[in-house]
């Protein structure tokens, strides 16, 4: 049947973002923020579930291609866009989109760049990599003038809102889920299970590495741009390391490679992290704590019920 | 006498300062059964790991229906229609057993990831094909009452038979069997000689055989080849390397070659 059923739920859930962004403004501001941050984690943790869950890579650096994606898009809103002389509604309903899209794509750009050359390598190479990229991005930040450097860059306009949010995540989790569920897209858990075995049954398993790297971090970079266009401002130490960690930590919890255990993953632990805000390190206690305890437990991931499991079609 | 399919000269690969095999001239014919044996160590599997593209030669050639295959990385040359198991079961272990043999349909695949995310009538049609296909081969080796059960979970003649059923999901010209008996009893080798027998026959392809089950080897391979510290000692027909003394020499404090 056409459309498929999952392209169906895919349009009811964005039909109803629509009509909650028409009456999110009712909302408490401080709820609507802490829900719409909540939003871009599923943003950023289903795209890094296809790298590190599904793919079998691990990769540090999300926070790297979020920035990419915050400042690219940012630019563009806060220097191209005044020049056009356009509507406020061309803006948020046009313009906007397109700059998170090109946002998107020159975090890809990034990824094909940081994952060419270490995903061929066997081992933990992608790891160090993209660990190092993560660090340099936000060096390169903090010194580059025309960004705002270390002071950031502010005045960003808010276009961000329950839509866009929503709208992104459920495009990012469509778009994992319908990359996986299909033949083709079994051979990404192939290349996890055994790359040589996948490699003998005539699997490029260097091509579909860097396939899963280059769409994570285009979704990273979408992820960056609704981020910076929802807080109005950008600081480089935003997308530093433990950032990276924050987004691994929700694929872990989520089970690794379970599309919805992740979802739920990401969205409790913003507003977790959220509720813990004021207390500062502790934050980072409860995590390591949260961890450990996870591991020892349930090592299959937190949020992960057969039922599910079975629907997802790994055993 | 047809072509060779596969044929090897002067192969040799040394690992520091190791030489594992070294100048093996060998061959394997359209549709044939042929096999290749040796004590433990001899270098059957590193001859494999050549062939597949898995290791490169450090000297010598390897062509594969006329084409050398030096420097093709693995996937290219089972795109070439090569197609092997390994020594030590290489399944996609959480993937369904279902999945683990439809996955291996993907060279032959028209859709790609863009299709897999418009979804559109083709791609649908041809997902409803491929698992028609899967179930197919599935149920001619009785295999589809597991079909959704994880890889892992399945006994061990059972995990080498799937290997078998995955490999010939990418329609090889030749398949490479390594040690496809090890791990199983009496009767289970009986009906693997069939399977084998019928596989060749059905699908219409070669196979190169490696195996130490002297029954197994001497009951359906036409041609056998020999190898012994990485060199090829004989080559002929069962019953002539039965009698071959440089091979009984080579068997000497080994398993003796006989059948029994
Ligand atoms: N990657 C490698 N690095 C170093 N030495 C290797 C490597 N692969 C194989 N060898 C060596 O090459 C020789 C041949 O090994 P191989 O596995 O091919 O033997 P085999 O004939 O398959 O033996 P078996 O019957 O025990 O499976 C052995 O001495 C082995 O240690
Ligand atoms: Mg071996």
């Amino acid at each position: 049947m056409f459309p498929p059923r999952s392209q169906r739920i895919l349009l009811a859930v964005l039909a109803a973002s629509a009509l909650l962004s028409a009456v999110s403004g009712r909302l408490n501001p401080y709820f609507l923020d802490v829900a719409l941050g909540a939003g871009i984690s599923v943003v950023l943790a289903s795209s890094l579930n296809l790298i590190n869950g599904f793919t079998g890579q691990f990769s540090l650096g999300h926070a790297g291609f979020m920035a990419v994606g915050a400042y690219a898009s940012a630019m563009l809103t806060t220097t191209l866009a005044p020049r056009l002389g356009l509507s406020a509604n061309l803006l948020q309903w046009v313009f906007f989109p397109l700059s998170l899209v090109a946002g998107g794509l020159l975090a890809a750009l990034a990824g094909v760049a940081v994952g060419a050359p270490s995903l061929r390598l066997k081992g933990d190479y992608l790891a160090i990599v993209t660990l190092g990229f993560g660090e340099i991005i936000k060096v390169v930040l903090q010194n580059v003038d025309a960004v705002g450097a270390s002071r950031g860059l502010t005045g960003i306009p808010s276009h961000t809102n329950f839509f866009w949010v929503f709208g992104s995540a459920a495009v990012t989790v469509y778009v994992v889920w319908a990359l996986l569920n299909s033949t083709y897209g079994r051979g990404f858990l192939a290349v996890a299970d055994d790359e040589v075995a996948a490699e003998a049954m005539g699997l490029n398993t260097t091509g579909y590495k860097i396939t899963a790297f280059v769409v994570g971090a285009f979704f990273a970079g979408v992820a960056g741009g609704l981020y910076a266009h929802l807080k109005g401002y950008l600081n480089p130490g935003g997308f530093s390391f433990d950032k990276s960690i924050e987004i691994v930590v929700m694929v872990i919890l989520g089970g690794m490679g379970r599309h919805s255990g992740v979802v739920v993953a990401a969205l409790l632990l913003t507003v977790l992290t959220e509720s813990l805000r004021q207390t500062g390190a502790f934050r980072m206690i409860v995590y390591s704590v949260l961890l450990i305890v996870l591991m020892l437990t349930r090592p299959q991931g937190l949020f992960v019920w057969p039922l599910w499991s079975k629907k997802e079609g790994r055993p | 006498m047809s072509d060779p399919l596969l044929e090897l000269s002067g192969v040799t690969i040394r690992f520091g300062g190791l030489t594992a095999v070294s100048s093996v001239d060998a061959d394997v014919r359209e549709g044939e059964l042929a096999g290749l044996i040796g004590p433990n160590g001899a270098g059957k599997t590193t001859v494999f790991n050549m062939i597949t593209g898995v290791y490169q030669p450090t000297e010598g050639a390897i062509s594969f229906g006329g084409q050398p295959t030096a420097g093709l990385k693995p996937y290219r040359i089972t795109e070439l229609g090569i197609a092997r198991t390994f020594q030590n079961i290489r399944l996609f272990p959480s993937l369904t057993v279902f999945d683990n043999v439809r996955v291996a349909f993907h060279l032959h695949l028209d859709h790609d990831s863009v299709h897999s995310l418009t979804r559109g009538p083709k791609f649908q049609a041809e997902e409803v094909q491929l698992r028609e296909r899967t179930r197919e081969l599935l149920s001619i080796f009785r295999l589809e009452r597991v079909q959704d059960e994880p890889a892992k979970s399945l006994s061990y003649g059972d995990q080498r038979r799937l290997e078998i059923i995955r490999a010939l999901a990418t329609r090889p010209k030749l398949l490479l069997l390594d040690e496809p008996a090890a791990g199983m009893n009496p009767t289970e080798k009986d009906e693997l000689m069939k399977l084998i027998r019928f596989i060749r026959d059905r699908f219409g392809l070669a196979i190169l055989l490696v195996e130490h089950d002297m029954k197994v080897v001497m009951g359906i391979c036409e041609r056998i080849h020999v190898l012994e510290y990485g060199r090829k000692i004989a080559e002929g027909t069962p019953s002539g390397i039965r009698g071959d003394p440089k091979v009984i020499a080579a068997y000497l404090g080994e398993e003796p070659v006989k059948e029994s």
